[in-house]
């Protein structure tokens, strides 16, 4: 029994470190889908988490602070549509650039506003989203087996969990359903046809730079406001580079994404509840289960478990002809 | 016909995209509500106000100059290696593992020996994600910025678990041996009776670092491979039909890249921390990025470039002691000069070449 309940444990934190990982997965998906590759989600999810959990400190209202994340988030991510799309710049080297503003301006405005060394106060109350109890969740807390797995792992979470677990399926709907998510699959394979078409490139460019900096701003908000309470420091800790990972694990599809984020959120769980693995034979060092989503991509990648083809037009400008 | 004059590209450009970079710094600081004068006078004095603030700025460019031959490196076969931080990670490692082997008995026998260990664990480090972009077709961009991360956690390991001073709580290497110890600034001065650079942890390994320039330009503009690099960078197809193998060049490139990044460890791992250390690098990889950028990816530049920011590394140290500015602006600066120097390029760029069309018709209208 204690062994079931440390399982429900470790999937219930393994769900919570998932979320941020999914949102900024399927932000990522957008951007690539739409041909812009964005290694700059990092910096959007760690602005969008400083932002987020400043607001909510100082208005003390969680909602406005969600809007402000997404807000600066957004920003960010026009920042990088204005480089890549418009300018034609190097779409890796933009995204390098928004994670360093988004390192750097968060603890500097940080530091100005709040003067505790880059973090913000700590957030309680309506600063922070609540976690939602569903109904009879205490009451069959006591059932075994189904009781710990309702009360435990899927109730009992924020709103944006579950808003999270509702974009999944919303993600594939949109791009494989819809008249937009045709035009932007075809934008990040082969924009010369869509612009034959008489569609704009531009425009279907913009919309999934701007989608990518709201799932963004979300991701940073519910790992501010959600997961933790209050701003830390690079707290998005490499999480950007996690959700690019997924991306590419799930070969830029939502629902694997969906799956490829909870083993991440799975091995992170684990990585956090135990210092070492010891199997008997040997043991797994706590830093080799950090490691693993990053192994695992470079395993996917090349090539060696399926093949991950990216959208073909991704990281390059499209320069009409004349 | 060039549209830019040559000036225009290598002067120019680079100047007005670093004067941006200023002016948005300087409004982040407005913002805040600090000085911005206040701030740039202040950095100035602690990075070249005293021989000791000199050396701390030449030490930091020193660890700039390699990791930004070595991003350089890679730009000019268009490879985008973001993985210097993992290869000068490697590269500490490497140069851990030389220094500590035996008991050194002269700084010029253990320095040759240290390079050579620092560069071939950077190089191999980077030989991975290269193989397997020319071979199996994964992002080197992806590969090499997963490697940054699993070097972390390996070194991170290697430092907790297998060279950590038995009885110790610090995640850190034994220190090097006597011999192993390279000459700060200060020493060499005193050869000559002058008391300068004190306290700095400026060392030789700033003159391997020019060495290391000089040898980047040779290989560059005046061999075959550098040729060949050049080529393949400018168009892989072309490059190919003259038969420069892609699967060669992307290696070559890679291994030179993650060999200077990984002897960037001479420097902070043997000249200052004289152990090997959680997170030696400090960010030095990335910053790589920012300095092959601004110099455009020419010797010359990347040196003017890193010591431009090893300034600005020393002044946001002083910033933070003197004005409660957190050290961190340097790093919003560093966004902004990738920002201007790298994406935003086309921004400046297109309107200058249109201006310069502009100036050039009457001239050409006079001769005919």
């Amino acid at each position: 029994m204690e062994f079931f309940d440390t399982i429900i444990q470790i999937s219930d934190s393994a769900v919570r470190l998932a979320i941020p990982l999914l949102l900024a997965c399927l932000a990522g998906l957008f951007s690539e889908r739409g041909g812009i590759f964005d290694i700059g989600l990092e910096g959007k999810m760690l602005a969008a988490a400083f932002l987020s959990a400043a607001v909510a400190a100082a208005t003390g209202n969680v909602w406005l602070g969600l809007a402000s994340g997404i807000g600066i988030s957004v920003f960010l991510g026009l920042i990088h549509g204005v480089a890549s799309i418009t300018f034609r710049g190097d779409q890796l080297i933009s995204g390098v650039a928004i994670n360093f503003l988004a390192a750097g301006l968060t603890v500097v405005i940080g530091q100005a506003w709040f003067g505790l060394g880059g973090r913000t106060p700590p957030l309680s109350g309506s600063g922070r989203f609540a976690n939602l109890e569903w109904p009879v969740a205490d009451a069959l807390q006591d059932v075994p087996v189904v009781g710990p797995i309702y009360a435990e792992l899927i109730s009992g979470h924020t709103v944006l969990v579950y808003v999270a677990l509702l974009i999944v399926p919303l993600s594939w709907y949109v791009l494989f359903r819809t008249r937009f998510g045709l035009r932007l699959r075809a934008v990040g394979e082969n924009p010369g046809a869509v612009d034959t078409a008489g569609i704009s490139v531009v425009r279907l460019r913009y919309s999934a730079v701007i989608i990518c900096g709201v799932l963004c701003g979300l991701a940073g908000a519910y790992l501010s406001t959600g997961l933790a309470a209050g701003f830390v420091k690079d707290m998005s800790a490499g999480r950007g580079f996690i959700a690019l990972a997924a991306l590419i694990f799930a070969k830029w599809r939502p629902v694997q994404a969906l799956i490829a984020c909870l083993l991440f959120g799975f091995l992170e769980a684990i990585a956090n509840r135990y210092q070492s693995i010891d199997t008997g034979a040997f043991e797994i060092p706590v830093q080799f289960m950090q490691a693993l989503p990053y192994i695992l991509t470079v395993v996917i990648l090349a090539g060696f478990i399926g093949k991950a083809i990216p959208p073909k037009a991704g990281g390059e400008a499209y320069v009409k002809e004349r | 016909m060039e549209k830019l004059p040559k000036w225009a590209d290598v002067i120019l450009i680079p100047l007005i995209n670093l004067v941006l970079a200023f002016l948005v710094s300087g409004l982040v600081i407005l913002a805040i509500g600090k000085d911005p004068i206040v701030a740039i006078t202040t950095m100035f004095d602690g990075a070249f106000g005293s021989t000791t603030g000199l050396g701390y700025t030449l030490y930091y460019a020193t660890n700039f100059m390699f990791t930004g031959l070595a991003v350089a490196v890679a730009f000019h076969a268009r490879i985008f290696n973001i993985g210097g931080e993992g290869q000068a990670l490697l590269g500490g490692l490497g140069v851990a593992l030389v220094c500590l082997a035996i008991d050194w008995p002269h700084w010029l026998v253990a320095l040759p020996a240290a390079a050579i260990g620092g560069a071939v664990f950077g190089a191999a480090w980077a030989f991975i994600p290269a193989y397997l972009q020319a071979k199996r077709g994964s992002h080197i961009v992806i590969t090499t910025i997963m490697f940054n991360f699993i070097a972390a956690a390996l070194i991170g390991y290697l430092l907790v678990e297998v060279l950590k001073v038995p009885g110790s709580m610090d995640p850190a290497s034994s220190n090097f041996p006597a011999g192993a110890h390279l000459p700060t600034f200060n020493e060499i001065f005193a050869v000559f009776g002058l008391n300068i650079f004190k306290h700095a942890p400026a060392n030789v390994s700033f003159f391997v670092a020019l060495i290391c320039a000089f040898l980047f330009w040779v290989l560059m503009w005046h061999t075959r491979l550098g040729f060949a690099m050049r080529a393949f960078g400018q168009g892989e197809r072309g490059a190919e039909y003259a038969g420069i193998s892609p699967l060669k060049i992307t290696v070559i490139a890679m291994m030179i890249s993650g060999g200077l990044a990984g002897m960037m460890a001479i420097n902070n791992v043997m000249g200052e921390s004289e152990r090997l250390i959680l997170n030696a690098t400090e960010g030095a990889g990335f910053i790589g990025i920012a300095v092959a950028l601004m110099g455009r990816s020419h010797p010359v530049g990347v040196i003017l470039a890193s010591i431009l920011f090893g300034f600005l590394y020393q002044g946001g140290g002083e910033l933070s002691l003197w004005e409660g500015i957190p050290r961190d602006l340097v790093i919003v600066i560093q966004g902004l000069v990738i920002l201007f120097t790298g994406a935003l390029d086309g921004m400046i760029r297109r309107p200058l070449e249109n201006l310069f069309l502009v100036l050039r018709k009457p001239t050409q209208n006079g001769a005919v």
